[in-house]
């Protein structure tokens, strides 16, 4: 199992167990458990709707790819360490990490 | 006023293919959108994008479907209001309905057919002191009109393809344009970075990097911007315009007004004709919710083909339809 720490838009936090070795990107697994994201672009790096801000455990994280720092850059504002949880894969790198969902745009 | 049959809320694929099937049975049509542009998502946010699942296409560019559907409706001559909001939808007297936009554009119509998508595409707006006083008062979220900078201190903010390329159009138009980015490289079209780069080595511009907008100030209109550092140090500077660029983002807007029935951002239909709990409007494609609703294009065009023999009755009381194949009988251009 991997676990992660996921704090919504109102403050509640939850710890979110996957199995190893599935096939998903933190975006889906955050939508299917019932978190209110929009991700309009359906996880391909182009609506940023997804974001979330990584609170511990951004440095086990693998880097922002070109796709994921050209649509942060458009971003009014962001705290460090904002990652599009599209781009991130489920698998042991999330392992620990504490995920808080900012609010909307 | 323009007077119309169907008035159609958002031209994305969905509400441009419902001015086809609005067309067969002879119904017109007249299409508002927020966006500048037809094509919805399609255009706004994956204009390049190759998509697999559109029926008779292995792929087709988004942008090439949305040209295609705008061939195809050519025939059925729908009007346009592109670049306007709906705001206001009232029932009038006689049965008919009145659309509002923001800007006063009424149009009248016997059916209203909402194809809103997600929502209108607002600009993403940058968390700044006095944003919202001084909008309409030299602050702007996209530029229609560039001669109105010509001579203008403008500062735009912004790291996107945009940002950039206003700022290059801007920077011979305007006395003095300055550029404030949060970071302090350009990951956009490498071309125009480049330009921009050195358009700040020739001081023809101001490129302000790893930096907010963080106020505005002014008496009336505005007349200063206070940008700070990553160092933490602010600076002043003269403006008599800041056009933060940083993309758009839908939001369902003024629809949640009108006294439809909406689950989660959607508005719930009856699948008979995807009609809505009012008489007389429907919604169709990603704005409409039902047991095993899918978010698909060819899902909108299944439901505006639905839609357009139901709303037939609305728009002709007294006639009855026949249904016909465009194979037999064509398509016959409306007057
Ligand atoms: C990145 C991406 C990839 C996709 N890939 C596919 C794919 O491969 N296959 C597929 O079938 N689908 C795909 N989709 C989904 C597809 O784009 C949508 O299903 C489709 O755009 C829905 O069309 P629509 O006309 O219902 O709404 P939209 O395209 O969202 O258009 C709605 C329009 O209504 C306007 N509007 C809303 N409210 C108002 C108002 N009050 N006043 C004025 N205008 C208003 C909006 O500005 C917008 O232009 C993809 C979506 C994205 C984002
Ligand atoms: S879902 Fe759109 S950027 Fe992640």
């Amino acid at each position: 199992m991997i676990t992660f720490n996921v704090k919504d838009r109102d403050g509640k936090q939850t710890a979110i167990e996957v199995p190893e070795g599935i096939s998903l990107n933190l975006m889906e697994v955050l939508k299917g458990s019932g978190y209110d994201i929009l991700a309009t672009c359906g996880g391909m790096a182009l609506c940023a709707t997804c974001r979330v801000q990584v609170k511990t455990g951004a440095e086990q994280l693998p880097p922002p790819g070109d796709a994921e720092l050209d649509i942060l850059d458009t971003l009014p504002s962001i705290e460090d360490n904002t990652r599009l949880s599209c781009q991130l894969r489920v698998n042991e790198s999330l392992e620990g990490c504490h995920f808080t969902i900012p609010p909307e745009d | 006023m323009i007077t119309t049959d169907i008035g159609i809320i958002g031209a994305g694929p969905t509400g441009m293919f419902a001015v086809f099937e609005a067309g067969l049975l002879k119904m017109h049509c007249h299409l508002i959108d927020s966006l500048p542009q037809a094509g919805g998502q399609l255009s706004e946010i994956y204009p390049q994008k190759p998509i697999y699942d559109i029926p008779g296409y292995p792929a087709i560019n988004a942008q090439q479907l949305v040209d295609n559907l705008s061939e195809q409706i050519a025939p059925f001559h729908p009007g346009f209001t592109l670049g306007e909001r709906v705001e206001t939808l009232e029932k009038q007297q006689d049965g008919t309905w009145t659309i509002g936009t923001n800007e006063g554009t009424l149009i009248n119509c016997k059916v209203v057919v909402i194809a809103g998508g997600l929502g209108c595409f607002e600009p993403r707006k940058p968390e700044v002191d006095r944003l919202a006083e001084f909008e309409g008062k030299g602050v702007l979220y996209a530029v229609r009109n560039p001669e109105a900078f010509r001579d203008r201190n403008i500062v735009i903010a912004g790291g996107g393809d945009s940002a950039l390329d206003w700022t290059i159009f801007l920077a011979n138009v305007a006395k003095k344009v300055t550029l404030v980015h949060r970071g302090d490289t350009f990951r956009g079209a490498p071309d125009a970075a480049e330009k921009v780069a050195e358009l700040a080595r020739t001081g023809i511009i101001d490129l302000v990097l790893k930096s907010r907008v963080v106020a505005l100030d002014g008496a009336g209109h505005l007349e200063q911007v206070t940008i700070t550092g990553q160092n933490g140090q602010d600076q002043h500077i003269q403006a008599d315009n800041f056009i933060p660029l940083f993309g758009l983002s839908p939001k369902l807007g003024p629809i949640e007004n009108w006294g439809l029935k909406i689950d989660k951002s959607a508005i719930e239909v009856n699948t008979f004709d995807y009609s809505t709990n009012v008489e007389g409007i429907y919604a169709i494609g990603d704005i409409n919710t039902y047991p095993g609703k899918l978010k698909l294009i060819l899902c909108g065009f299944h439901e505006a083909a639905l839609m357009a023999q139901s709303a037939f009755k609305h728009v002709y009381p007294d006639q009855r339809l026949t249904f016909k194949y465009t194979t037999v009988y064509g398509i016959t251009e409306l007057a």
